[in-house]
């Protein structure tokens, strides 16, 4: 034995040589190693700090359940993976993995001080502590704690991998890859059915991994399962989560095992649709609840068990078993058998199954039956225990390095659990098994409840003289939760294991409990002298373990987070330099800086270009809406609040919607083309909401109504040339539409030709000057916009972007739904009385208009707001008081809405939604910012033109 | 900018469109609030008190629930639905218009 390895036996490669390194130590260890295998080969023990008292810790486990070994691997910037399970790391040539919530180092830890304050650390203790004052909590109190106690920590460089995701539809799904996933696979194998079968593990087998008198079946199994077309098996793929109708997300990790990652995906995940599922997630092994059961070397019987069979290493040179149940006798006979001493085996039982007492005695262990550990020696390692009799009698110190424990068996009812199936409890296992499914589902194997590793006691915790108060016998080795802190929490009136774990946070790490819900369960109902059913049962929510933010969110990240949306004339702006934002999910051209310009410069030149000659703008993100059939105006008047039904054909109106709460949801103007055919426009970012609005109110209100709803929004480019040279620029190229005044007013829409191409012109302003919307099919709008900036050149034609667009709009008070508005604003608030039919017998929303609290004095209404220094702009958002001397936390009374430089009046302009703003008029309000206060005079919402004469040329 | 929320939380559920007779995952639809109440024909006739209770009072009950949904990305008729609020099941699905199930 070299080390910790055995001489013979495993499935590990011993031809295969793997060298790593574990805290900046290099150790070698063989292909089929995990980092917890091959570390305890080579005699490491100790693998972490534990949360709270950094409380030196070694494997309790030996798979995904493991609470305590938690560690990082790097594999250079932006490949920094923290809180693995050592227990599920393999290892390959060149890992480098670090232990985690340590300082300066894993043997020597300051935290560690923690441990010997523990008395003055219980339940809540952060809670009632760090109280007072409030304001240290933020700053001082919760930075520090964290610091303190913490899990490893997250990259801050971006992630290089990228991970893909894919669909998977079968007819039977089986979770877990153990004897009883494999044989379920290979009885469904037969038939049609598509099966898929995954496995968390590197390799399936699941349980018959740690049994190589089930091996040759295994190969065999395998085989024939790999011979099925029908089949499906994934390894190293957790299913994570069960969601409704049998939808299963699953994570395969496909690179985290190498040495070259290559440039495939680092990780798969796997949307799942089944037609029945499996589960075959097999049992947990249970710890037992006594002081210093958390000291390096004290672990799991099972997972010493699979160190043993399956990785070739002894956890120990003397080892001895603590149990409740028979399972762990065999997991210490099988030490035995492979050379390991094995100084005693403690049960708490006082009589067990003869044979199990004949085959100790053939092995020549002493047994203590009736008998408990009370004490574990050693800190960073165990060096012997203490046992003593149930009663507190008979105190014998027994030498080992490694003590199992055995305290019977939790099957894993997680994703039975997400599937909303109901459970019930079982006096005999002491747990909870699968009772009734609410999907197309059925447990199998350990995980059913269902196992032939014999019985055992049902126990809370051991017996012990010792007092109680003064002992740290471990619940939850992952949050630091002892069997003292759930006494206390029952003590301090706590009754629900809701609220229990959440005061003592036990089963809330990372772990989620796997090991720690039932002795916490089982300690919380002891303590309360209830039956455990009467305490309640703590929910399970995916991810049955942690899953990298990478793999969940695939490729949806950076540009394919979302579609960015172009308009046909995007490309232009982009090779014009222009500076885009996003509104909604369009791409729109804010800006278009020349040389040297800044964008204050670049929009104040804009600005001027439109109110002396003429700016052109991409409006081609406007919602729009035909609306088409005999009842269409009648739908329309029913839907907006102003009247449509007088509108001639040829003529255009502005259209304010509401929601039937009577609060401003949206708006746009909308022409008339024939009686029976109106083109609607919407906002940026309303379409699809209005278009959904109004689908519902045609389909389920007013069924009768003849009118269809189409969207139009991508079939239009929107060309709007705004600006007293508009009409000259337009006329020579514009065939069968007569511009002149008289007869193509403003608010008109006429229907011809420019440059040969089919149009809807509209003669709208949202700028306040002369202005056209030129609607061409959007093949056309780029070529369009070029002709157009070519025969302009000689009037001055300048593009505009969307700040130069708000601010013109501001000048004239025009509202921008959504930014003016926030879904609280009715009509008259936003000063748009003009706009409501009141004639109207009804129109979405107009009942609400004459609620009491909408008609009430005193609401918020939409102003405008006048700096006293010119040169201020206000910072949209800005809070608006009354008066500034009045002490802090200060009365609001409303904040700025838009707020711009307006290059056409040389001063600032805002607006602002103030509480009885409009009978404000002339008042001076103050705008306290962080270090200087403003002062601003309310005044009318229209800064320019307010007579709209520019509008009538 | 609106995010979407994370894709197995509308993907997950299965719904039968009564119009395309077909059952599709859930990110083909939306929901849209409570069934089968219909606007009042005439809201100037009703009190304030009524006019509250179509526009805000839901029933919120656990278990039956009528509710609407659209098949926005299908064939984008809005139906009704009978769903479980415990357990998520659908217990079925029929037309606009048609009489509560």
């Amino acid at each position: 034995m070299s080390g910790f390895r055995l001489d013979r036996g495993g499935r590990i490669d011993r031809s295969r040589p793997i060298s790593f390194s574990f805290d900046g130590v290099t150790y070698q260890g063989f292909a089929g190693d995990t980092l917890a295998s091959a570390l305890l080969a080579n005699g490491v023990k100790l693998f972490g700090r534990s949360f709270k008292y950094h409380r030196p810790r070694g494997l309790l486990g030996a798979g995904s359940e493991e609470p305590n070994a938690l560690v990082s691997v790097s594999r250079g910037p932006g490949r920094h993976t923290p809180n693995l399970r050592a227990t599920a790391v393999e290892i390959y040539d060149g890992l480098t993995a670090t232990s985690q919530n340590r300082w300066p180092s894993l043997k020597t830890d300051i935290g560690a001080i923690n441990d010997r304050l523990g008395m003055f650390l219980p339940a809540g203790f952060y809670n009632k502590t760090f109280m007072w004052p409030r304001s240290f909590w933020d700053k001082l109190y919760e930075p520090l704690i964290r610091r303190a106690a913490g899990l490893g920590e997250a990259p801050s460089e971006e992630d290089p991998d990228h991970y893909g995701a894919v669909y998977a539809h079968c007819d039977l799904l089986i979770v877990g890859a153990g004897p009883a996933g494999i044989d379920a696979a290979l009885e469904a194998s037969g038939t049609s059915k598509r099966i898929v079968l995954i496995d968390e593990q590197d390799e399936p087998g699941g349980g018959a991994l740690d049994d190589p008198a089930l091996w040759p079946w295994l190969k065999e199994s395998l085989k024939d399962l790999a011979a099925a077309p029908n089949v499906t098996v994934l390894n190293r793929t957790t299913a994570f989560g069960y969601y409704h109708d049998n939808f299963i997300g699953a994570v395969e990790r496909l690179t985290d095992h190498l040495t070259d990652v290559g440039s495939g995906s680092r990780e798969q995940l796997w949307r799942i649709r089944a037609g029945e599922v499996i589960l075959a997630q097999g049992a947990i092994e249970r710890p037992l609840v006594f002081a210093g059961n958390d000291v390096p070397g004290v672990m799991l019987a099972s997972a010493a068990k699979t160190y043993l069979l399956r990785h070739g290493v002894a956890v120990g040179r003397a080892v001895a078993l603590m149990a409740a149940h028979d399972s762990g006798w065999r997991d210490a006979f099988a030490h035995a058998r492979a050379g390991v001493a094995v100084t005693a085996i403690i049960d708490v039982r006082e009589t067990v199954a003869p044979a199990l007492t004949g085959e100790a005695a053939e092995l020549g262990i002493p047994v203590r039956l009736g008998h408990s550990v009370i004490r574990v020696h050693g800190r960073h390692a165990v060096k012997a225990i203490t046992a003593a009799r149930n009663d507190g009698t008979g105190h014998a110190r027994i030498a080992c390095d490694a003590l199992l424990m055995a305290g019977g068996w939790t099957p894993s009812v997680h994703l039975w659990s997400h599937s909303k199936g109901s459970l019930a409890w079982s006096d005999e296992l002491g747990a909870y098994v699968p009772d009734r499914p609410n999907e197309k589902v059925r447990c199998v194997g350990a995980g059913s409840g269902k196992w032939n590793c014999g019985s055992g006691l049902v126990i809370d915790a051991l017996p012990t003289p010792r007092d109680p108060s003064r002992i740290k016998a471990f619940v939850d080795f992952q949050n630091d939760v002892t069997a003292k802190d759930i006494h206390l929490a029952v003590r301090e009136g706590f009754k629900s294991i809701e609220h229990i774990k959440r005061y003592t946070t036990t089963g809330m790490a990372t772990d989620q409990g796997k090991t720690s819900n039932l002795n916490g369960l089982q300690i919380a109902a002891q303590a309360l002298g209830r039956h455990v059913t009467e305490v309640g049962l703590t929910t399970f929510r995916p991810p049955y373990t942690p899953q990298t933010f990478g793999a969940l969110a695939g490729h949806a990240q950076g540009a394919l987070f979302q579609p960015t949306r172009k308009t046909c004339i995007d490309g232009w702006a982009e090779e014009q330099g222009a500076v885009f934002e996003l509104v909604a999910q369009w791409r729109r051209a804010r800006y278009f800086p020349l040389a040297g310009e800044d964008m204050l410069a670049a929009v104040n030149r804009e600005c001027r270009a439109v109110r002396s000659s003429v700016g052109i703008f991409d409006a081609s993100t406007l919602g729009k809406i035909e609306v088409v059939g005999p009842d269409a105006a009648e739908f329309l008047n029913r839907m907006y609040t102003n009247p449509w039904k007088a509108l001639e054909p040829g003529r255009c109106r502005y259209g304010l919607l509401l929601k039937e709460d009577g609060f401003i949801t949206d708006d746009g103007v909308s022409a008339r083309l024939a009686p029976d055919r109106f083109h609607l426009t919407t906002t940026t970012g309303g379409a699809a909401r209005v278009l959904n609005m109004m689908e519902d109110y045609l389909q389920t209100e007013w069924p009768d109504l003849d009118v269809w709803l189409t969207s139009t929004t991508e079939q239009w480019a929107v060309i709007a040339l705004q600006g007293p040279l508009a009409r000259k620029l337009l006329e020579p190229l514009v065939e069968g539409i007569d511009l002149s005044p008289e007869v193509f007013p403003h608010m008109a829409i006429r229907e011809g030709t420019i440059c040969g191409v089919p149009t809807r012109l509209f003669r709208v302003s949202f700028t306040g000057e002369l202005g056209f919307e030129i609607n061409v099919p959007a093949a056309y709008g780029r070529a369009l916009w070029e002709r157009l900036m070519i025969a302009g050149a000689a009037h001055g034609i300048t593009p505009y972007g969307t700040e130069a667009m708000h601010v013109l709009r501001a000048e004239k008070g025009f509202i921008i739904v959504g930014q003016d508005t926030d879904g609280t604003v009715t009509p008259y608030d936003a000063g748009l009385d003009w706009a409501v039919g009141k004639k109207k017998p009804d129109f979405v929303g107009k009942r609400s208009l004459a609620r009491p609290d909408i008609a009430a004095l005193g609401r918020k209404q939409l102003v405008g707001l006048l700096t006293d220094d010119p040169a201020v702009v206000l910072e949209e958002g800005s809070q608006i008081v009354a008066d500034p001397t009045q002490s802090i936390p200060m009365k609001m009374i409303g904040h700025v809405t838009s707020a711009y430089w307006s290059e056409a009046l040389g001063r600032s302009i805002a607006l602002a939604l103030v509480a009885g703003g409009q009978g404000r008029m002339g008042e001076v309000l103050h705008i306290p910012t962080p270090g200087q206060t403003f002062t601003a005079t309310v005044s009318p919402m229209v800064f320019y033109d307010p007579q709209g004469e520019r509008l009538n040329v | 900018m609106r995010r979407p929320p994370p894709l197995w939380r509308t993907e997950m559920l299965l719904i039968h469109c009564p119009y395309c007779e077909e059952q599709r995952a859930e990110i083909e639809f939306a929901y849209a609030g409570e069934a089968h109440i219909a606007r009042p024909p005439d809201p100037a006739a009703l009190s304030d008190e009524d006019w509250t209770q179509y526009l805000f009072i839901r029933s919120n009950p656990r278990g039956r629930h009528h509710e609407r949904w659209r098949h926005t990305h299908g064939c984008g008729r809005f139906f009704n639905a009978v769903r479980d609020t415990a357990t998520d099941k659908f217990e079925v699905t029929y037309k606009a218009g048609e009489l509560r199930r």
